[in-house]
Parts: C-alpha cells; structure tokens; sequence
C-alpha cells in the first residue's frame, strides 16, 4: 500500500495542488448564486441560490462601466504592445546591431521589476512631469502603463517563436524564387503567427487583471479589479463574481479550442 | 563585368563555371581560388570530409552566399553578385526544409508560383509523380517519414527545370536500404529529366556509385578531380589515395629509374611503381597500393627477399571477402583483401608467417603528405 | 523566463532554437525596427525610474504640504529606512515564506506534469493558468472569505485547537498563504518547462544507479531543473516583495508590507511622496541585489 502511495505521491499531491488553485474559483462561483441582502460575505440560505445575479449582470452600479473600460484598455494596450513588441523581436532575433546588450536590458529590467516599482515611478512622472503637457491620470495613463509592461512579455513569446524557426526554411524560399517580400509573407509571418497571437492573448490577460500599476495611475478611472477591490469593503456585489467567473470560463473556452485546433491541424 | 538584369539571370543556359573563387569568413578560408567546369546535364559529385568547404562551395552557386573574390558563370551568363532567387538554381536542402504550414503539393507548386507560372498545379503533380509521390499531395510534411519528405524535397526543386540542381548532402538522414533506393531512383531522375546535377557528400561510395565526375575537396581546394574509376584507380594526392577507398601507404625516396618504372626504396625495401602512375619523378614520395590488389601467400613467391614477409595480425571475414592485416619487418601494417573464391576454407590465423605480393602496375606514387593521409584515413 | 514562455510553447512543441541567418538588409533597418518600442521604453520605463528618483530626493515646501521642489534630500531615504525597516524586513520575510511553500507545492505538480501525466500532461497545463482568468482580487477576496473566523478552515482548526490566535484571517499566515497561492503558477511553469526539456532517460539512469527514489530526485533531477526552479523563485519572489493587497485583504496593521506602506505614503499621507520614492527606489535597489546575489551564484542560463 505504501508502495502504491509512494509511485503515485507525485500525482496525489499534484491532483490535490490544483484542487486548491481552483478552491477560490470554485468559491467565486458558488457565491455567485448568493441571495444576499447586505453584503456577499456570507451565504444566506433563504432565497439562495438564485440567478438573479446571472440574469442581470450588470445590475450592480459601477460592475458593467468598469468593465467595459477593462476591456477597452486591454484591447487598445494588446494591440499597440504587440505590434511595438513584435518588432522589437524581429531586430533582436534577425538582425545584429550596436547596442544589443543595451536593448535586452532595456526590454528584460521592466519585467524584473516589482509591480509596486513600476506602477510608483509612473505616478511620478505622471504628476510632475506629463500633467504639464495636459496628460492628467486616468484612461490613457493607464493604456500607456500597459503598453510598457506588456511589450516586454510580447518580445519573450514571439523572440521564443522566431528563434525556433528553421532560417534553411526562408533560404529555400529564396532559392525558390521568393523575393524578400515573399518570403516574409509566405514563409515567415505565417510560421511566427501563432507565437504573435500567443503573445496578444498574454499581453490582453496581463493587461486585463492588473491591479497595482493600474492603482496607481488610474485617477479617478476604475477598471475591473480595481472596482472590485474599492468595493471590497463595501461589499463586492455578486455581479462581480458573474462577470469574473465568465471571464474565466472564456478564457478557458479559448484555451481549449485554441488546443484542440492545433491538435486537428496536426491531423 | 556586365551585370545582367534580373530577367538576364534567369534565362542563363549552358555549363556551369566556377573561376578563382575563394570564400573567407574572417581569417578562415573555407574555398580558396577554386575552379571547375560542371558540363551541362552531368551527374557531378562534390566529395570531401565535414570542414572541406563543399557545402560552402553549393551555396556559393545557389546564391545563399556570395564569393569573396572569383567568378560564377552559367554558360555566357555572370552570375557573380546575383542573389538566389535570380538564379536558375534550385536546391535540396539536408534538412529537406519542406514549408511545415503549407501542404505537399502547395510546397512543390512554390517555386513555379513564384514565376508566375500559369499552370503550377499541373508541373507540381507531374513533378510529384516522377518521385511517386502524387497520392500524398494533401497532406501536410510532418505527416511523412524522412524517405517520403526527401523525395517531396527533390520534387519542389525539379518541378522549375533549374539550369543546376544542388543535392547537398540529400541521403544523410536515411537507413541504408532506402539510401541505396534513393542512391539508384535519383540517377534515374537525372537521366530522365536531363538536368545539370551537383551532389554534394561525404560517402565516397554514394559519389562514386552516382555521379560521372567526381571532385574531391579537402580544405577548400579540389584535390584531384575526374571519373570515379580514375580516381579510384590511380589517385594523384594521398588525401585522396586515403579517402576514396583505402590504401596501404609509406613514404620513402626515389633511387633509380629502371624502363618506365621508377624505383623507389621504401623502409628499406626496393619497389616500383609506373611512371605514369607516379605523380612525383624525384625526391620524396609516397608509395601506395590499394589492399584488394596485395595478395598474402604462404610461401614466398619467386625472388622475393624477407622484406615482404610479414606476421598476420588480424583476420576478418566480411563474407564476401577476408581482410587480413600484416605487420611486415619494417613496422607498417599493411591490409589485404582477398575475395573469398576457394571452396577451402580459410586457414590463416593471427601469428602465422606469410609473404605479400602486389603487381607493380597497381603500385601509384603520390606527393608525401602524412598530414593530410592520417586525416583522410580517419574521416567520416 | 524563457522557461515561462517554453510552456507556452510546449504546447506546440517548438525545437531547439537554430543558429539565425544572416541578414544583408539595409543597415537601417533594425534601428528602425527597434525604434517605436524601445523609445516606448525609454520614455515610460527608464525615464520614470529617474523621476522617481528625483522625487525621492525631493523636499517639501514647509507650510504647503503636498508640494514639492527639487532638492537632494537624502533625509528621506534615512526616514525609509529607520521608520520602515520593520515593513522591508517582513516583505522579504513574507516572500521569502511565500516562495518556500510555493516550491514545495510547485515541484510535485511539475514533476507529476512532466513525467507522469502522460496524455493528460495539456489539461494539467491549462488547469495551473486557468484560475488566472479569473481577477486576482476576486480570488484573494474568495481566500479572505474561505479563512474568515466563521468559515470552514478556521472552524475546523479552532476545534483541534491547532489555531493560537484564533484566527487565520489577519494574521501573517493568511497573508503568507494568501501570497503563496497568488504566485503558484509563476513557480510551477519554469520548473515544469526545464523537467519536461530534460530527458527522461537520465532520469531513468538515474534511478538505476541509485537504489533509492530520493537520492535520485537529489542528484539527478533536481540538478536537471535548477535553471526552472532559479526562474521560479526569482519570478515568485519579485513581485511577492512587493505586492500590498494580500496584507491589505487578508492582514491586518502589524501585518503591512512594504507595499502596504508605499501605496499609503503616496495616497494618504500628505506629503508623503518623496519618502514613498525613496521607499520605492529602496525596495527595487535590495530586490535587484538579491536578485545579484542569487544570479552569481546559480547562472543566468536559462534566465531569459
């Protein structure tokens, strides 16, 4: 029997560490159903569960506005770090230049950095520097914060990506009568594409559920995690379990398809 | 040099030419002044040792690198400077470097895309049946073995009719039986299709057993250069007398000419060697026999002194033949090969007496280079 | 972290990475290319470092608190660290608790993920990020309801009496916990993308010449994913230092970090920016000598 525990001690603990990653989400959606009255702190047995909270999501002043702006930020900050990020990999991975030692910190240091570092010398020159050229905290100083943070993560994933791919395979285009043109977009682009998306979706996930930075740069904007953390003390109405629960089975729809098209196109 | 334009590249015809090419990277010299004339729809092979500069010297011709000085000429036509896809040129990659997100028949139907070509579908299966690969044209290259990718590799590059085709290396990643497949089915094709071949190896067999020339390199230069039977038969450097097949070496002085012989002595021992076989008339030279042309006897033979008895050391039976090797007075070790055609069976074992016997019109004489010999014998 | 990004690659299995072409494009090009995001950088990354900086050496004008002059007010740092030095010693306290437990929950499910869990390897992959879609808030605010007084986890521990305070919540461990938990994943991912880059049948050689399963783990396996468990610690250990809403949602006053007190110094203190610059520049000065330190004496291999 001991034997048996010991073989399978890596896998019992493992189950047993993912059963805890999900406890929060698990409690995230079971209080989703909550029939509170004052605050979603403890479950009241009278009423509960119930759908009112799904059927109306945005019932909660404040839960819908903060995420649209949520996703607003995340749209516009994936889209600006991934194509500035992109092209950082390309010139870092294909290209030799003055410098490289100089750009490597500079693109790596960021995401060494202490969240509560970064978000504080924003604040700064935010207020003392920018509020100057009329730039006051709020919608685009966070957009611009997570731009900077993001482009980092997106020049990991798609360097990774780019390096992995064979250079014989753009030398046969070429060989093949593919200009310089054509072979990128016939050969390259397509074969980094998917470490370009990969790279968007992380960039929109960091974006998406950061707090500090955006603490400190917000102003008067909330975004999601931060309206849930202001109303935190106030009580989180449940809508915010609906709306976090969903992220997260979105999120993980994506994930799953995304897997399963790779695993078909193998195919 | 007038530099034609890109359409001038394109349509150049004829042999192909290297002249005075040297390709330096830094201090290294990987090709240094090479010259050689490819004729057109030949089966050329380019043989050497990793490091000899022959990988370095195809893509010189494929445009993937540009010479550092010299001259590249398909029939009137400067090539020199022309980037590769300028040229009619194709290759077939060691790697195969099939296109992981395109489809088989996509990846043969690419070159012909590229120039436009209005009936590419066509081309591209007529060019995946010669290498009877038609029924595969759906499918995507991680879904073939590494016999099936190789074949679509070679039907990607003949599907253009280049001016040269460029095999580097080609049959590396395969087993034996599919390699000597391939080694019979590629000849085929060229035969076939009637393309300018240039074949680029290490394996002396698979150069020799293919192509009409050979060019042997070694440290960026052409050794000796010429029909595989006359490489084989009569080397012209001890590189090559080590490196295509085997030889029995040893290094002494010429002494005498005796009639179109010359006479050499060699560890002490008087030998001959014709001199037309002989690339060196005077001084120091190296004297070489091939082991299946030694016979090992046990008695001595008419007028031969105590200088050819040697001991046997080894005894190897391949099946088809025996090599035995000889330790003889002077210290060498000398490797006979003798094709088993007695219906007795062998009776010499290691530690018996025998003598060595060659007839000196085998013998072949070839500058003293023990460098270069060592090198060649241990060679991959 | 390129082991943090070879899982996202794992996935898909990406080789080795191959020696790069050389590109003859014009001379230009790569400036150009580096250009919109490295000066992205510049401007919003490096150039806030050095305002901070200069605001931590900042003075405040005497009668109109909240505003600021240029100064070299070195006082400030000498304020950071007397009055603060207990909040600096918890917060690498906290996470060094925090990346200690995190490894010993980590390693197994690396090591289950990347030799035991064959066809299953992919979900397990998901199962370790999927909790992330959901917002780091809500999660932690779900850990303070789990550990509340009244839930399951306090009750059962008050009843065996293993609980001295009586309570979890607001308590060191909470927030210990409360970090371990948030920065599980960042430890799971790099020591599970070096054991599933190691060859299995080390391991098994590994096993042969020693009898026993420990000895092995110690001396073949464990040394395998040194370079996975250097960029978990290191990716765990960072932002745990620095974070401030576990001990704000989970700890209560004598429990504050040093985050805790930065983001209070520039929000609610009066006056209070330039000691909470100086804090700031602190924390990340002793964070990059640690990190110095760790970096020296394991290599950076597998670092980036």
């Amino acid at each position: 029997m001991t034997r048996w525990l010991g073989n399978r001690f890596a896998m019992i603990t493992a189950l047993l560490v993912l059963l805890y990653l999900f406890l929060p989400v698990a409690y995230t959606f079971v209080f989703s159903f909550n029939n509170y009255k004052k605050s979603n702190i403890t479950w009241n047995p009278e009423g509960s569960p119930t759908l009112k909270h799904w059927q109306d999501p945005c019932g909660a002043p404040g839960v819908c506005e903060s995420l649209v702006k949520s996703l607003e930020i995340g749209v516009i900050a994936t889209v600006a770090a991934t194509a500035l990020g992109t092209l950082l990999a390309f010139a870092m991975v294909r290209h030799r230049f003055r410098g490289r030692t100089t750009s490597n910190v500079l693109v790596f240091v960021p995401m060494a950095t202490p969240e509560i570092v970064l978000g504080a010398s924003l604040l700064t020159i935010f207020v003392q520097g920018f509020s100057n050229v009329g730039l006051q905290l709020g919608f685009w100083t966070i957009v611009i914060a997570h731009i900077m943070f993001c482009i980092s993560f997106v020049v990991v994933t798609v360097k990774a990506r780019l390096q992995s791919l064979d250079p014989r395979l753009e030398e046969a285009a070429q060989d093949l009568y593919a200009g310089p043109g054509s072979t990128f977009w016939k050969i390259t682009f397509p074969l980094v594409l998917p470490g370009i998306v990969g790279a968007a979706l992380l960039a929109f996930s960091l974006s998406f559920d950061d707090f500090i930075i955006t603490n400190f740069v917000s102003g008067n904007e909330t975004t999601f995690p931060k309206f849930v953390y202001i109303s935190y003390l106030r009580g989180i109405p449940a809508q915010a379990n609906v709306i976090g629960f969903s992220m997260f089975v979105i999120a993980l729809a994506l994930v799953v398809v995304g897997q399963l098209v790779s695993n078909a196109r193998k195919k | 040099m007038a530099r034609n334009s890109g359409s001038g590249f394109r349509d150049a015809q004829g042999d192909l030419r290297l002249q005075d090419v040297t390709k330096s990277f830094g201090e290294f010299t990987a090709v240094d002044d090479l010259s050689l004339v490819v004729p057109r729809g030949s089966f050329f092979a380019l043989l050497g040792p990793s490091g000899c500069g022959k990988t370095t010297t195809l893509r010189m011709v494929a445009g993937l690198e540009q010479p550092t000085s010299g001259s590249l000429f398909i029939g009137d036509t400067d090539l020199t400077g022309s980037r590769s896809y300028e040229r009619p040129v194709n290759t077939v990659f060691q790697s195969y470097a099939l296109f992981p997100h395109l489809s088989i028949r996509d990846n043969v139907m690419f070159g012909p895309k590229r120039r436009g070509s209005a009936d590419a579908q066509k081309l591209a299966d007529e060019a995946l049946a010669l290498v009877q690969m038609e029924h595969l044209g759906g499918r995507k290259p991680a879904q073939l073995s590494g016999g099936q990718q190789q074949r679509v590799a070679l039907a990607r590059a003949i599907v253009n009719r280049p001016e040269v085709l460029l095999l580097d290396e080609p049959l590396g990643a395969l087993d034996l039986k599919l390699r000597r497949q391939m080694q019979v089915e590629l000849k085929r094709i060229q035969t076939e299709v009637g393309l300018t071949f240039i074949h680029v190896t290490h394996d002396q067999e698979e150069a020799m057993t293919m192509a009409d020339t050979v060019a042997v390199m070694n440290h960026g230069r052409i050794e000796q250069m010429g029909a595989p039977e006359q490489l084989y038969d009569l080397p012209r450097t001890s590189f090559v007398a080590n490196f295509v097949g085997q030889s029995n070496l040893g290094s002494g002085r010429v002494v005498d000419r005796d009639g179109d012989h010359v006479v050499a002595e060699v560890h002490s021992t008087k030998v001959k060697i014709p001199l037309s076989r002989c690339a060196v008339q005077d001084g120091e030279v190296t004297f070489g026999v091939r082991p299946e042309k030694v016979r090992v006897l046990r008695a001595a033979p008419e007028g031969a002194g105590d200088d050819v008895r040697g001991i046997v050391l080894d005894v190897s039976f391949t099946g088809v033949a025996t090599q035995y090797l000889v330790r003889l007075p002077s210290g060498a070790v000398w490797s006979c090969y003798e094709q088993n055609l007695d219906v007795e069976p062998i009776d010499l074992r290691p530690g018996d007496d025998v003598w060595i016997s060659w007839n000196p019109y085998h013998a072949f004489g070839v500058p003293v280079d023990e460098a270069q010999a060592r090198a060649a014998a241990e060679a991959v | 972290m390129s082991a943090l990004t070879h899982v996202s690659a794992a996935a898909g299995e990406t080789p080795a990475p191959v020696p790069q072409p050389d590109h003859k494009g014009r001379r230009w090009v790569p400036y150009l290319l580096l250009l919109p995001g490295a000066l992205w950088l510049l401007v919003f990354f490096v150039v806030p470092l050095l305002q901070l900086f200069t605001v931590s050496l900042q003075s405040e004008f005497p009668g109109y608190p909240g505003y600021y002059y240029r100064d070299l007010n070195f006082g400030n740092y000498v304020t950071a660290l007397t009055d603060f030095a207990p909040q600096f010693g918890r917060s690498i306290l906290f996470a060094g608790l925090a990346t200690f437990f995190a490894f010993c929950l980590a390693y197994p499910l690396a090591y289950a993920m990347a030799f035991k869990a064959g066809r299953w390897r992919n979900v397990m992959l998901i199962a370790v990020i999927a909790p992330f879609f959901t917002s780091f808030i809500l999660r932690t605010v779900a850990w303070r309801q789990i550990l509340a007084d009244e839930g399951p986890v306090a009750s059962t521990l008050n009843y065996l009496h293993l609980l001295p305070g009586g309570r979890i919540t607001e308590t060191w461990v909470a927030v210990v916990a409360g970090l371990t938990y948030n920065f599980l994943p960042f430890m799971v991912l790099p020591i599970y993308a070096s054991l599933e880059r190691a060859d299995p049948r080390v391991i098994e050689a590994g096993g042969d010449l020693y009898a026993n399963g420990f000895t092995t783990f110690r001396t073949v396996t464990l040394p395998i994913s040194m370079p996975g468990v250097l960029a978990g610690t290191l990716l765990t250990f960072i932002p745990a230092a620095g974070d401030y809403v576990n001990a704000e949602l989970l700890g209560s006053d004598n429990t504050k970090m040093i985050g805790n007190v930065i983001e209070s110094q520039f929000f609610r203190v009066l006056g209070g920016f330039p000691v909470a610059a100086a804090l700031s520049f602190t924390l990340m000065a002793l964070i990059l000598a640690l990190v110095f330190v760790y970096v020296r004496r394991f290599g950076t291999e597998e670092l980036v």
